[in-house]
């Protein structure tokens, strides 16, 4: 008997077969890689002071060293140790993202939510202001908001949650506008289930796939943010380190001490990538791609 | 349990008036109405079928009876209540009288909700049933529609179409109402889950003496469940009257047709059905023409809704009745 | 082939359809005839394979999936499973084409219906120039579209469902095909619109000659369409004779079963 490998060849379809199961192992060798990353940031976070071989504000006159084995990345100019600078830095940055990141999830989910379930009135208005929040250069929003306000942690954090939240509620909005007209939130309502319930029960299950990507992605977008604010001197004040502020100081003796540059710049580039793969791999997934 | 206000024994059940539904402007689209002046009545344990094709407002009725389409027009009474003016929390009451059951079964339940979470949640809202007996009645439910209660813990993706709709038809009947919407209940079923939906249908009417609004497309399927008919034509009732006399003295030309058009299985017949042709109809949908209808008389004139009645119980309207000429 | 009458000879034919997650056996080792000018319905209940069976002798895959053929599909002398690829894809369209259900994701929504009707004449015939939209609109006209020149010019989404289908089946008969495959091609449609399609494919079928797959879950629809019924189930032919023989004396318990189930009009409904 013969048999022969068809392919797809209709004028309506344009995505070849796909194979599952190699689509999956991709999806989850990338999610199993974005937790391991993840796992090493938040190891390093919680533990930093205990990980630190040295104190970070601790000066020596040992300055802008190169590597050796007792300060691993050598020291900066001030003769503070780079690694524990590092490691106790990222806790700022860290912290501040994931504050802000979480602000601006908590606002986007709220505005989202009434926005695309209530629609009408009540989602023009949002949605025009958000549009006008949305419409300035993160950065420009930014280093307005950070220098009328001064350059403290919390100001920070604040910036960041009002700049990242008109995306977030359009993360969460889309989907919700099309499952509110879903059959089985019809068929709740029509039993007599409370708006509320409805909402919570029945159309925000329904769109945390998309959520959940958008959040990590946006992660990774504010990593680069806080770094970038620090870097131009609108971040946490010093002494305390942070990966933006080591940056910036590291660049003036570029030159000289080229390894100082690299340590910071490494950290920002891997937490980066860290919420870009986990982004990528729960997309996969979670089969964000083919959501109607 | 009936609401406590008096209502006499042979009062309809569901009474609607001159009901209309007109959908707002949208994007340079102008306003639509989409259901103009529609009223039947409904009595308990009978069932009326609603037919027409698609974009004759068929299912538009269907929601705004149950208040999930907003009215423009005209009063719904169920069980002597007009529910286009009740407060959204009286009719949330008002709801464990009046249930749904959408076309389809695929999509109108909640994916990531266990089936005894689907039964339950209804319980709860109308709290008709005390906390430690949700599981009996979700197990009673489900007997009640031929399912094995065993399979209460398990998601929809598990059942096939038939057994979806069998829980849909479950929740519905979970708080005793007395009246049901089943809006294409089988349309997206094969034919044989199809028959044994029907029956089941049927069987629950007999048994608890609901009350169904039946809408469908498929003119054979509602012959089979329905007292009562009402066909449907651009947002309007053009003939309604009992089963037997819409389907086998059907008056108006368009019910005319549509019952032309529907195949029969059996060869010999369908055969010279299909060498027949259609008659062409022009519908006067003029809306206030002034000069006689088809019957002769001007319904301008004489101030009288353009509707004949023809037999007892039987009538059309004459507003798409083709010009005499 | 030994039969000069027949235009199509399947011979145990198989196919397995791998999907993302599983491979399902959905026709298993079928066989049937359609002679020339004949037309046989495929009966059955979804998931039976009838659809399969259809995409098979196109050698064409459900979207997302890849399909493996075995067995033979003998077309007027050639058998499509031996075919390479380059003159399988000349023969679908020309010579068995095929109308699906779904008329509107089957039509480009961004060209006009003339110029995606032209795009097919110019493929497959010698025409060229203004002899394209010639027939463009004789074909339009042929499936009874009103103005035919004007319409042609319109997008997809200004035709009703009807009228997309009946486009469809322009494009399908454009190049005189042989065979036709029609799958469910009425089933998303309003009941008199039906009436309507299923004429228009009587007349061509009369007209022209061609052979006709019906394919559809309806009786009633195949009743009144085709001289031979094969009933699926399960990826098997149950029954299969004549429609007069099957409708009357259905032979299977499982043909028996779908015709006592099909609701009909013409007999008396509810029991009052």
């Amino acid at each position: 008997m013969s048999t022969v490998r068809a392919m797809v060849d209709t004028a309506g379809s344009q995505n070849p077969p796909a194979d599952k199961r190699q689509r999956l192992t991709n999806g989850q060798l990338l999610l199993g890689l974005g937790i391991a990353m993840l796992a090493v940031l938040i190891i390093v976070t919680v533990f930093a002071p205990l990980i630190a071989p040295f104190d970070p504000s601790k000066t020596s006159p040992n300055s802008l060293a190169g590597p050796s084995a007792q300060h691993w990345l050598g020291t900066d100019s001030i003769g503070r140790d780079v690694l524990s600078r590092l490691i106790v830095g990222g806790r700022t940055t860290l912290l501040i993202t994931a504050v802000a990141v979480f602000l601006a999830l908590a606002a986007g989910l709220v505005l989202g939510l009434l926005s695309g379930y209530l629609g009408g009135m009540v989602d023009e208005i949002i949605m025009r202001v958000l549009d006008v929040v949305f419409a300035f250069p993160v950065f420009l929003l930014a280093i307005a908001v950070v220098a009328a306000l001064g350059p403290t942690v919390p100001n920070l954090i604040l910036t960041i949650a009002i700049v990242y939240t008109p995306a977030m509620a359009r993360v969460v909005r889309g989907p919700v506008l099309s499952v509110k007209e879903w059959d089985h939130v019809e068929a709740a309502r029509s039993v007599g289930v409370s708006e509320l319930r409805l909402v919570l029960r029945h159309v925000l299950p329904m769109v945390i796939s998309p959520i959940v990507v958008a959040t990590s992605l946006t992660l990774s977008h504010t990593i680069f943010t806080v770094t970038a604010l620090s870097f131009l001197g609108l971040g946490p004040p010093p002494p305390d380190p942070n990966w933006g502020g080591m940056l910036s100081e590291a660049r003036q003796f570029m030159e000289l001490a080229p390894l100082t540059v690299v340590g910071p710049a490494t950290a920002i580039v891997f937490a980066t990538l860290t919420f870009i793969v986990l982004a990528n791999g729960l997309r996969e997934v979670l089969d964000v791609g083919s959501w109607r | 349990m009936r609401l406590a206000k008096k209502r006499p024994t042979d009062a309809p059940l569901l009474q609607v008036r001159d009901l209309s539904v007109v959908f707002p402007a949208q994007r340079g689209n102008p306003p639509l109405a989409a259901v103009k002046g529609v009223s039947f009545d409904i009595a308990p344990g009978q069932t009326l079928g609603l037919v027409g094709q698609s974009g004759s407002g068929k299912t538009t009725t269907g929601r705004a009876i149950l208040q999930l389409q907003k009215v423009h027009q005209g009063s719904v009474e169920l069980l002597g209540e007009d529910l286009t003016k009740m407060s959204s929390s009286n009719l949330r009451r008002m709801r464990r009288h009046m249930q749904f059951v959408l076309q389809n079964p695929y999509s109108s339940l909640h994916p990531r909700m266990t089936i005894a979470q689907t039964l339950t949640e209804p319980l709860r809202v109308h709290r008709s049933v005390p906390p430690s007996q949700m599981r009996e009645r979700v197990a009673e439910l489900l007997e009640l529609v031929n399912m094995d209660p065993a399979v209460m813990h398990r998601y929809p993706n598990a059942f096939s179409g038939g057994q979806r709709q069998r829980i849909v038809i479950a929740r519905a009947l979970a708080v005793n109402p007395d009246f049901v919407v089943c809006d294409e209940p089988v349309s997206a079923l094969d034919v044989r889950t199809q028959a044994q939906i029907v029956t089941l249908l049927r069987s629950l009417q007999d048994k608890l003496g609901l009350s169904y609004l039946f809408i469908a497309h498929d003119l054979a399927i509602v012959r089979e469940v329905a007292h009562k008919v009402a066909v449907m034509f651009g947002g309007r009732i053009v003939e309604m009257g009992n089963a037997s006399q819409v389907y086998d003295t059907p008056a108006h030309p368009y019910t005319q047709m549509l019952l032309n058009a529907v195949p029969i299985p059996d060869p010999i017949i369908q055969r010279k059905r299909l060498r027949l042709t259609p008659p062409e109809f022009r519908f006067s949908a003029d809306e206030d023409h002034d000069g006689p209808c088809s019957h002769g008389e001007n319904h301008v004139r004489t101030g009288t809704a353009p509707w004949h009645q023809i037999a007892d119980g039987h009538g059309i309207s004459c507003r798409y009745w083709p010009p005499t000429s | 082939m030994s039969d000069p009458t027949l235009i199509l000879r399947v011979r145990n034919l198989t196919a397995r359809i791998a999907t993302r997650k599983e491979e399902i056996h959905a026709v298993r080792g079928i066989s049937f005839d359609i002679a020339a000018g004949e037309a046989v319905g495929f009966v059955g209940e979804s998931g039976c394979g009838k659809s399969v069976t259809a995409r098979a002798i196109m050698r064409l895959a459900p979207e997302g999936t890849s399909i493996a053929l075995g067995g033979s599909v003998d077309f007027m002398g050639q058998d499509l499973l031996q075919l390479d690829e380059k003159a399988m894809r000349d023969l679908r369209g020309r010579r068995i084409a095929m109308v699906f259900q779904d008329p509107m994701t089957s039509l480009n929504p961004v060209m006009t219906i003339g110029s995606q009707i032209d795009d097919i004449v110019r493929r497959h015939t010698e025409l060229r120039g203004r002899a394209i939209r010639q027939r463009t609109v004789e074909l339009l006209n042929l499936v009874g579209i009103p103005n035919p020149e004007r319409r042609a010019d319109n997008h997809p989404h200004q035709f009703s469902g009807g009228m997309r289908q009946r486009v469809l089946i322009a494009i399908a008969i454009s190049c005189d095909p042989d065979l036709l495959i029609a799958d469910e091609p009425t089933t998303a449609l309003d009941v008199t619109v039906q009436a309507q399609i299923l004429r228009l494919l009587m007349r061509l079928r009369e007209e022209r000659g061609m052979s006709l797959m019906l394919i559809t879950h309806d009786f009633g629809v195949v009743a009144g369409m085709v001289e031979r019924v094969n009933v699926m189930y399960r990826g098997e032919i149950v029954e299969s004779g004549s429609v007069e023989r099957v409708f009357a004396e259905p032979a299977h318990e499982y043909t028996r079963a779908l015709l006592h189930a099909v609701p009909r009009l013409d007999t008396a409904g509810r029991v009052l």
